[in-house]
């Protein structure tokens, strides 16, 4: 019985063969500024990439790329295999509303304002997109909301609305507003770049749980002790260009690139005393 | 001054300003559903429902309610249409009130910040929800003062449909006063009565927005 089942079962390394996020040639101008030249880059199911460089880099559109919240010009971006924000073959054409709600579906962003819905309790942030997007019913929606805010640690303040709660708190909310709907990547824009220090922590804590658990994820930060112990891979962002790629040490020890060099030396310079 | 003829004359003002209080409130509500609607059409992308709607807005914010008021009482029955008074009164005051609550909602939209309705967009909303569910109730509690402000304008406002001979407070009390030739009187407990509303209604208000605070 056990040998049937397993003969079933598609070979496992089909499945990996298809990378979760593959970027290839991907640009983008604002007018006559180039914010993303020629970007190429692989995200593999269960990887956590992080994305660090500079203020102006581009990093974030390129993030903001991967779901179509920003419209990338040249290129491709895949989620899946299935080309992002364009139909196949040319000359491409953009996608429909209802084609890229589909993709986004998939698709997790934790923002760095948070952006929960003031007008809605925390529990009722987290039940929204399963009542509109899921097509749950009320109660069913409201059990499993209350289950993801008890995986981030808020089952306590189901009640309470976003005005209420730590900034800290709110992206927890937020984050498990996202991993409600099971998707199969999420993206993190500087997701504690709007919290006090002393906030940090708790939302970073939350992250590594996900990595644990195998979540695929691309993390837009500056929070280089994240990126070093969490990340699979770093990817160091210059004038739009991923100007050095590989493991935290690759990047952070090993790489002789002079930008990369240089902008640690100002992280090292700033968190000494 | 007699203040006996005031209490004479009470009940029929108490009559009318409840006729006032109604034709107001339905003209702010049927105003309402303008706005939000040319709101809407402004903000979709859509150029002509943009053009159609910045006309609306330009016509009725920039003729007096009075000439409005007056247009649609003797031009509509010119090309056929009959209307009765309170018809004609309760349309130009809803279709005045339409102009300003759209450009109210319009301004209280563009006070939502843009990662709100791009959170919904991120998790697959579909844009009719995103407007309903995100971004119009939280237009609704910003402009709550601002329509609030509106209500008790359209309120004394509406003193100008007398001159289509709707029976509200004014009209009530220019017949009263031309019957008992006691204008002062009349006229000072009418002004009473309308301050007295609208201080009811500025009290509604307040306690409104501190509901809408605390959720």
């Amino acid at each position: 019985m056990t040998a049937v089942s397993e003969a079933a079962a598609p070979p496992a390394a089909a499945g990996d063969a298809v990378p979760m996020v593959s970027i290839r040639g991907v640009g983008k101008s604002f007018g006559t500024n180039e914010v993303l030249r020629d970007i190429d880059l692989t995200v593999n199911k269960s990887e956590v990439v992080c994305l660090i460089g500079p203020s102006g880099s581009g990093k974030s559109t390129l993030l903001r790329c991967v779901n179509f919240l920003e419209v990338y010009d040249r290129g491709d971006i895949r989620i899946e295999g299935k080309l992002v924000g364009y139909t196949e073959g040319t000359p491409r054409r953009r996608q429909s509303n209802r084609e890229l709600r589909t993709l986004r579906r998939n698709v997790g962003m934790v923002f760095q304002q948070f952006n929960l819905w003031p007008h809605m309790t925390a529990l009722g942030n987290v039940a929204e997109a399963l009542v509109q997007v899921r097509g749950m019913d009320k109660a069913a929606a409201a059990a499993r909301a209350r289950q993801m805010l008890d995986r981030v640690g808020l089952a306590a303040k189901a009640d309470a609305y976003p005005a209420r709660l730590s900034g800290g708190q709110q992206q927890r909310v937020a984050i498990a507003r996202v991993i409600a709907m099971e998707p199969h990547l999420m993206l993190f824009d500087e997701p504690t770049s709007a919290l006090d220090p002393e906030l940090v922590g708790e939302v970073l804590q939350v992250m590594r749980d996900l990595a644990a658990d195998g979540m695929t994820m691309v993390v837009v930060t500056h929070e280089m002790g994240f990126a070093a112990n969490v990340a699979d891979k770093v990817a160091f962002l210059d004038h739009g260009r991923i100007a050095a790629f590989g493991t935290p040490r690759e990047v952070f020890h090993e790489s002789a690139e002079p930008r990369v060099r240089q902008f640690l030396q100002t992280y090292h310079e700033r968190n000494s005393f | 001054m007699k203040f006996s003829v005031i209490l004479d004359a009470l009940p029929y003002l108490l009559g009318a300003a409840v006729t006032t209080v109604w034709v107001s409130l339905l003209g702010v509500l049927l105003g309402q559903v303008i706005g939000v609607l040319v709101c809407v059409a402004r903000q979709s992308g859509n150029r002509a429902a943009d053009i159609a709607g910045g006309v609306y807005v330009s016509f009725f914010r920039g003729v007096p309610l009075l000439i409005q008021l007056l247009l649609i009482y003797y031009m509509l029955p010119l090309i056929g249409i009959d209307v009765p008074p309170l018809v004609a009164a309760v349309g130009a005051l809803s279709l005045a009130s339409g102009a300003y609550v759209s450009e109210i909602y319009r301004g209280s939209l563009n006070a939502v910040p843009h990662g709100q309705s791009e959170a919904a967009l991120a998790l697959g909303f579909p844009t009719a929800t995103i407007w309903t569910r995100i971004l119009l109730p939280q237009a609704f509690r910003i402009s709550v003062p601002a329509l609030v402000n509106e209500l008790i304008l359209l309120l004394k406002a509406s003193s100008l449909i007398s001159v289509v001979g709707v029976a509200e407070l004014t009209r009530t009390s220019q017949t009263i006063s031309a019957s008992n030739y006691r204008p002062l009187e009349i006229y000072l407990a009418a002004g009473c009565i309308y301050l007295a509303i609208n201080g009811a209604l500025a009290l509604f208000g307040t306690l409104l927005e501190r509901r809408l605070q605390e959720g």
